[in-house]
């Protein structure tokens, strides 16, 4: 062997330099090589895996398929001997996403605060437990999260950003097809549609509005158990879970077997609450309770207390607002009229304690108050006309001085001496 | 009573002032409506020190007081609401007012020689007015007063060299706040009320002087006059009851509203424009690009309306040439001119 020269020696230095000292060192990946030459289904994981979050951090195809990235040789990089494991089974995905994802130490030097518990909160769930039994047919990771395009949560192009997963759940759960072998409705979707849920999710853009995992879970997804529908509703709802814990409710509809909340409201098709719940032909008090019997009395009276506070706050809205769309200065009574819609947010609260006392005094408390606003806003209109009034007055004895010293004027100018001599330029 | 002007005349010059009123006149011409408007203006004057001086009496200048005792005024003082409206409403009618009559000297060519000093004299009383109409606007202390003032003294910032200080000077700290109050209720109640008086008594002595200009195209010696007074003086008495009339009505229809209390801590109200009379310039700078060429456009549109209120404020020194002679047409174009710029520029910076 001939000694290293020295000008051999330097050029190798040149070369290892970079990596002793830690510079990022562009690894080879044979797999994308390849695979982006290819077409149709062999083509697609290496053509959209630029995009996927687990590229961006380092990652490649071999991390979950096996095989050696660093050989150009098919049979090599793709051989059982280099780990190679092609296509994995739908029953091993979560246990092979979980390899890193359950890994704290891997996790946490990409995303300190992220979960590591997905798998096992995966094998609680309805989804997990059917895989477990050998159905392949349910939904993994990769069905929720994509495959080789998978983004982070946040980004709105991914399946599970908040805006797009009751989508995602659907592309199963509103399949006829799909749910059949497991007799699932399918109007899920389709009902979450109409509720309030979706219009805040949706249309007002609320990323923080409930969609399908706030209730039923994300990786541990199973439906809410008739006695625990109060309390995932009550995570966002606290006050009203509250009140119907301590309502004549909740022992009755526990004895029942139903679920709380779910039996005035619905479940993913949640409307508006309106007046019309309360009483009416179609209340849903009604369906239990006869209208001459105690409960149909107190939905009546509850119906009758926030019928009026309703009506008075928009009357006195309706006055306040005439007021100061005349200019005329109602702030204070505005202010103040906010502090009687609040009385009325907390008397629909109150109406879940199913007793009339309840209601009675934040809706009183909302009376009062708009009564005074009305009376601030009737006072501004009078205040109003009074202005005109005195108005006319003004205008009509300017218009008099006026004349006056028009005829004042004609008066003076009849008189022959009135021009003087000379004009200036 | 004899006694009386005697003694007066002996101390004042009275019989002086009497025999100047008596021989005093002003022609009677085709324009002679426009004389109108310089007496207008100095009637809304005087309806602005009377309300001020009744605003005063309650209103506080800091930040947690100011808005709350303009909303007391509205609300409780007894006819507080009609003060402060009749104070807003007459500020601008009394800038209109301004412009009116600053057009109408143009138009009837009346800045020549001898009034150079007369139309100097009436040009910075038309700045001091807009200035009152800057520090006035931020007194009630609210949402779109505050943030206008933010954007106005940005402005100023920009200027070179000195931008910085001007901005610092303006509002008495790095940003606008209870510095940037005081400092302009200072500025509104005591510098440039009297500066101003200064300036018009200056006009008005000057004008006297002068007498009443006539356009050139009215020839002759011998115009038909009316005595100053009274028969001037009864038909401005006239249009100023005419104007009382019209304020009147437009601060009792139309009072002026208070809006809502600014918070230095929230983000600037969408749309927010200054009063009307600061659209024209404040439209064209927006439209300006950031950058023209390699100088700041912000900063290349002050130099240029430096250049015109120059160019404007030195009127009567360029409308005449050498040989004395007015360029009647050159002066009428470039009052026609600007008039459609302001008016445009304004209308299209209310409507965006």
């Amino acid at each position: 062997m001939k000694p290293l020269r020295r000008g051999n020696a330097f050029l190798l230095a040149i070369v290892w330099l970079p990596l002793l000292c830690g510079a990022p060192a562009e690894h080879k990946d044979s797999c994308v090589e390849c695979h982006t030459a290819l077409e149709g289904n062999l083509g697609k994981p290496a053509a959209v895996f630029s995009q996927d979050v687990h590229a961006r951090d380092g990652f490649s195809c071999s991390d979950c398929h096996g095989g050696d990235r660093n050989t150009d040789d098919p049979e090599a990089s793709m051989s059982r001997a280099r780990g190679f494991i092609g296509k994995p089974a739908r029953t091993a995905i979560p246990k092979l996403c979980a390899r890193c994802h359950s890994d704290a130490t891997l996790i946490h030097r990409f995303k300190p605060q992220q979960r590591v518990d997905q798998l096992a909160q995966y094998q609680t769930s309805v989804h997990g437990k059917r895989l477990a039994a050998g159905d392949g047919a349910v939904a993994t990771c990769i069905d929720c999260h994509s495959v080789h395009d998978i983004r982070e949560v946040r980004d709105a192009l991914s399946p599970v950003h908040p805006l797009r997963l009751p989508e995602t759940c659907a592309r199963c759960h509103a399949d006829a097809r799909h749910m059949a072998p497991y007799k699932i409705e399918t109007n899920q979707f389709e009902q979450y549609r109409t509720s309030v849920h979706w219009e805040a999710l949706a249309k007002r853009g609320d990323l923080s509005a409930p969609s399908c995992a706030s209730c039923h879970g994300n990786h541990g997804a199973a439906p809410p158990q008739v006695a625990s529908v109060a309390n995932v509703c009550g995570t966002c709802h606290v006050l009203f879970e509250e009140l119907y814990n301590k309502s004549p409710h909740q022992p009755v509809f526990s004895a029942m077997g139903t679920g709380g909340c779910t039996v005035c409201h619905g479940n993913h098709g949640i409307k508006q609450p309106s007046l019309a719940m309360l009483s009416g032909s179609g209340a849903v008090c009604a369906q239990c309770h006869d209208a001459t019997s105690k409960g149909g009395a107190t939905a009546a009276q509850m119906a009758a207390l926030l019928g009026r506070l309703q009506e008075a706050l928009a009357k006195s809205d309706e006055v306040l607002n005439r007021a100061h769309s005349d200019g005329m200065e109602v702030s204070e009574a505005q202010m103040r009229q906010l502090e009687g819609r609040e009385a009325l947010v907390k008397a629909r609260v109150a109406v879940h304690a199913f007793q009339t006392a309840a209601v009675e005094q934040p809706a009183n408390q909302g009376l009062a108050i708009a009564a005074e606003t009305l009376r601030a806003g009737q006072s501004a209109l009078e205040e109003r006309n009074h202005r005109r009034r005195g108005l006319a007055l003004s205008l009509i004895t300017i218009l008099i001085t006026m004349g006056g010293l028009w005829l004042a004027i004609r008066n003076l100018e009849a008189k022959p001496e009135a021009a003087p001599k000379s004009a200036r330029r | 009573m004899a006694a009386i002007t005697e003694w007066l005349d002996e101390r004042l010059g009275w019989n002086a002032i009497r025999e100047f009123a008596a021989h005093k006149s002003v022609p009677v011409h085709s324009a002679t409506m426009w004389y109108y408007f310089g007496g207008i203006t100095l009637f809304l004057f005087t309806i602005q020190v009377l309300t001020g001086v009744l605003l005063l009496l309650y209103y506080r200048p800091s930040p947690t007081e100011a808005y709350e005792s303009v909303q007391f005024i509205v609300t409780r003082v007894e006819f507080g609401w009609l003060v402060r409206s009749i104070h807003s409403w007459s500020a601008n009618l009394m800038i209109l007012s301004a412009f009116i009559h600053m057009f109408s000297v143009v138009f009837l060519h009346s800045y020549r020689r001898p009034r150079e000093l007369t139309w100097l004299s009436g040009i910075a009383l038309l700045g001091l007015a807009l200035g009152f109409g800057f520090s006035g606007y931020l007194l009630p202390w609210n949402k779109l007063s505050y943030f206008a003032t933010k954007v106005g003294t940005d402005m100023a910032g920009s200027v070179p060299l000195i931008g910085h200080q001007i901005a610092r000077f303006l509002r008495g700290g790095d940003d606008v706040g209870g510095g940037t109050l005081t400092r302009f209720f200072g500025f509104h109640v005591a510098v440039l009320p009297g500066i101003t008086t200064l300036l018009l008594v200056l006009h008005l002595v000057l004008v006297q002087k002068a007498g009443m200009s006539s356009p050139p195209w009215i020839k002759g010696e011998n115009l038909p006059q009316i005595r100053f007074f009274p028969n001037f003086f009864l038909r401005e008495l006239m249009a100023w009851y005419a104007a009382l009339g019209v304020l009147g009505s437009l601060a009792a229809l139309f009072p002026w509203e208070l809006g809502e209390k600014a918070d230095p801590f929230a983000p600037a109200p969408a749309g927010i424009r200054p009063e009307w009379y600061f659209l024209a310039p404040f439209y064209t700078l927006k439209l300006i690009p950031s950058h023209v060429w390699r100088i700041e456009g912000e900063l290349l549109g002050l130099f240029g309306f430096g250049l015109l209120a120059v160019w404007w404020v030195l009127l009567p020194f360029w409308s005449a040439d050498r040989r004395g002679t007015l360029r009647q047409r050159l002066v009428t174009g470039a009052g026609v001119a600007l008039l459609a710029y302001l008016a445009t520029f304004s209308v299209l910076g209310y409507l965006r």
